[in-house]
């Protein structure tokens, strides 16, 4: 085991949540899970964070910042999709404002139903998780960066954070 | 020689304690949260990972900076434990600050520039403290060098509690403890306060986290120098004191940096001022 399964940084981010699953995300840190544990430690800068958790499903208003998000983290990075919704979209799959699960938008590496996800399967998701970040590292050798890619998304991260100062 | 020595045992060695130190903050914080926390080693294995990252970086000058960041804390402490200038060690100190602040400028992105606005608000919170502990060493000792600061029988806290009281306050700043944590935090990982360090990321950000193990061993190598006359009364001050801040970093809200300016200028002021007039007036004038 390297260093990267015993350090994991996550982002977690509520894409069309109902909060449900934000809440189960947000216990697992509590004294009662305590995923500290483990070297967890839930940062809100997804330049820091090597696992992406999403809750909730893709919209229209969100798809492009789960892109940002995504596309803002260092490699190597996985994503958890925690709870239904963020698998498959759940009930409001068939919804006129709802795309569907967060694999219609970005790679997800772990899928972890529930709804809401109980804490612990959201430990276990986040744990095999870090089996692919672990393989992904592996399989990293020197991708050349996306230059292109990276100085866009941190464009567009510049404009829509500047409206909001 | 034995200045030279000392010097590269800080290079060596201060990583290393600063990384347990930080470990053992990390596990006694979990313990008061009543949780079990991570491993006391979990810092090595964080700053390991970051090493493992893809190099990706907004700005190379980021790069440049966060070295630059490392080499000076480096100077700072090596100078300090060779027993150099106190009065060179702070301005190096400085010195180095000022590189974190500027590599998070370097980046053109809003979160970044709060956290070196906040990040310079800081220096200028502590730094006239910083400056009076160096007077205040030099009126009890006679002397700006460290080598001569730690080889008196004087004991220097009871000369100057004043200072010592109000270099402790700033110490909570310098050691980027809430109530003090305006730039960055180690606790409140999703809030704007990640401030200085929200571009950072992968090797770059390791960096800046081993520069904080290197200041950590400085900032307790300042704290020695007050109880230098003897060195287990000095090691169990240490220990007491960073478990008061490890307290105080847990039972604070953050404060605004308008407060944090004004209190430890107030400070500064009423204990630094008021220990430096007394001991004037008490020799009679004669520094």
């Amino acid at each position: 085991m390297t260093y990267l399964a015993k350090s994991p940084w996550l982002i977690h981010y509520d894409a069309s949540s109902c909060n449900g699953c934000d809440i189960e995300v947000l216990a697992c840190l509590t004294p009662m899970y305590d995923v500290e544990r483990f070297g967890i430690i839930n940062t809100g800068n997804p330049k820091h964070a090597d696992v992406f958790v999403v809750t909730g499903g893709v919209n229209e208003l969100n798809r492009a910042v789960i892109k940002n998000i995504y596309d803002q983290m260092v490699e190597p990075k996985v994503v958890v999709a925690v709870g239904i919704c963020a698998c498959s979209g759940g009930v409001f799959r068939e919804c006129y404002n709802i795309s569907g699960g967060i694999d219609k938008l970005i790679p997800v590496d772990v899928y972890v139903p529930g709804c809401a996800a109980r804490p612990e399967s959201i430990i276990d998701g986040i744990v095999t998780a870090l089996g692919i970040l672990e393989e992904k590292r592996k399989n990293m050798t020197n991708v050349p960066q996306k230059s292109a890619d990276n100085s866009a998304s941190h464009n567009q991260n510049n404009q829509s954070a500047g409206g909001t100062q | 020689m034995i200045d030279l020595i000392l010097a590269i045992v800080f290079v060596l060695v201060a990583p290393v304690i600063g990384a347990l130190v930080a470990g053992v903050d990390r596990k006694v914080t979990a313990h008061m949260q009543g949780r079990v926390g991570p491993s006391i080693l979990q810092p090595f294995w964080d700053v390991g990972k970051l090493f493992e990252k893809e190099k990706a970086v907004v700005n190379e000058t980021q790069i440049f900076y966060a070295v630059c960041y490392l080499v000076f804390m480096v100077f700072t402490g090596a100078l300090f434990f060779a027993g150099g200038d106190l009065l060179l060690v702070i301005f190096a100190l400085t010195l180095s600050q000022v590189f974190l602040a500027l590599g998070a400028f370097a980046a053109y992105s809003p979160y970044s520039y709060v956290g070196a606005e906040r990040e310079l608000l800081q220096i200028m919170a502590y730094e006239p403290m910083v400056i009076l502990t160096a007077v205040g060493m030099f009126v009890a000792t006679q002397s700006f060098n460290v080598s001569d600061i730690i080889a008196t029988k004087v004991p220097v806290v009871l000369v100057i509690p004043g200072i010592f009281l109000g270099f402790v306050y700033i110490l909570t700043i310098k050691l980027r403890k809430s109530p003090f944590d305006i730039s960055t935090s180690h606790h409140a990982h999703q809030e704007i306060v990640k401030g200085v360090t929200t571009e950072f990321s992968g090797p770059t950000l390791a960096l800046i986290e081993v520069t904080h193990w290197y200041e950590t061993v400085l900032l307790l190598g300042i704290l020695f120098l007050f109880f230098g006359w003897n060195p287990l009364l000095a090691v169990i001050a240490i220990i007491v004191l960073y478990l008061l801040e490890i307290l105080i970093d847990n039972t604070n809200a953050r404060v605004r940096w308008q407060f944090a300016v004004k209190s430890a200028w107030l400070v500064a002021l009423i204990v630094g001022i008021i220990n430096l007039a007394a001991l004037y007036f008490l020799s009679g004038g004669v520094p």
